[in-house]
């Protein structure tokens, strides 16, 4: 597990367009980690926290789209969640460890890659 | 409840410095329920510690633990075994949880990692309120309900003052409602308005002797 990026991804948005672009053969690096969930509310604190103290550089929590959560506000909470666990994160220092949340539809298999690019920029630029 | 919150990570840094091994302590009652010291707390704040990553920071070993009540000493003592395995201790309960702690093993450092703040209840997801002062002289009967002792900026036990704003709002805080306004809306609703025009002398805060101290009478 050491230095991937863990990806929670909510089983009605996110996993299918994981699944999707692998059908496109769409490239994401190998160490990503794809983790389903039954929601992005699902998704705790503690859930992010210990994907780090197991080795994880970045986490990614991916949900619905805005408005569109199955469970009505699972991705409110999950965005509301990252927030604070970035809060976390600054007030032990721990700067090279990132973590995000993106809202996609389940048809957006780009936008899913486009989200793992995204945060792998972030860990080359902050040289970890 | 007990409501606490917790403390800043730099001064909880300060405490535990010279230790390489933890136990971090949550109580599941009162601090549990204001998101302070309870189980999930417990296990953020040990991952945080194990992550830490600020300058000088020595890595360190964290045990957790969470009992029902800390400030039940038959129920700490379940605690025993883990506490002899650390240097210190971390507890997040609340400072009456701290001591029994601190009580029960007296050869090890106990450290509170959470400040407690005062008995309130929850008013929203998320916002907790004081609710009462602990002046062990309950005042409530003539208030219908609501406590001018600690739910008035000023304390007053014969309100309003003057000072109150537009729409029964607090001169000192916008935000919050005068309680005395919210004591005459009750006893309105209640038909015992005649409550408002009594005159009630300076309270007895001696009440209460500190530290307080209770027998049961059939104890």
């Amino acid at each position: 597990m050491n230095s991937c990026i863990v990806a929670f991804c909510c089983e009605h948005s996110a996993y299918p367009a994981a699944d999707l672009a692998g059908k496109l053969k769409l490239h994401c690096p190998e160490s990503l980690r794809i983790i389903r969930v039954p929601c992005a509310g699902r998704v705790d604190v503690i859930h992010i926290l210990k994907a780090f103290e197991n080795g994880a550089v970045a986490v990614l929590v991916l949900g619905c789209e805005d408005g569109a959560c199955h469970h009505i506000t699972g991705n409110t909470r999950a965005k509301e969640r990252v927030k604070y666990c970035n809060m976390l994160l600054k007030e032990i220092e721990a700067d090279g460890r990132h973590v995000a949340m993106f809202n996609l539809s389940p048809n957006e298999p780009h936008k899913f890659v486009r989200a793992v690019n995204e945060i792998t920029k972030r860990i080359k630029e902050s040289g970890r | 409840m007990i409501i606490a919150e917790r403390k800043p990570m730099e001064e909880i840094r300060q405490m535990i410095a010279p230790y390489k091994k933890l136990l971090l302590a949550g109580c599941a009652t009162c601090v549990a329920v204001c998101w302070a010291g309870g189980e999930k707390e417990v296990g953020i704040l040990a991952s945080q510690l194990r992550l830490d990553q600020s300058k000088g920071r020595k890595k360190i070993s964290v045990l957790e633990a969470t009992v029902e009540r800390q400030c039940e000493k038959e129920m700490v003592e379940e605690l025993r075994d883990k506490v002899q395995e650390v240097d210190a201790v971390l507890s997040l309960a609340c400072g009456s949880g701290v001591q029994t702690m601190a009580e029960m093993f007296e050869d090890k450092p106990v450290f509170p990692a959470v400040n407690t703040t005062f008995i309130g209840m929850p008013e929203r997801e998320g916002l907790w309120v004081e609710m009462c002062g602990a002046c062990g002289d309950c005042f409530l009967d003539r208030t219908g309900g609501i406590c001018p002792i600690v739910r008035c900026a000023k304390g007053l036990l014969n309100g309003p003052c003057g000072g109150m704003r537009k729409g029964g709002k607090c001169e000192i805080d916008p935000e919050k409602d005068c309680a005395w306004v919210l004591i005459y809306r009750r006893l309105e609703k209640q038909g015992r308005l005649d409550l408002m025009r009594e005159y009630y002398p300076p309270k007895n805060y001696r009440a209460v002797k500190r530290p307080g101290r209770i027998q049961a009478a059939k104890a």
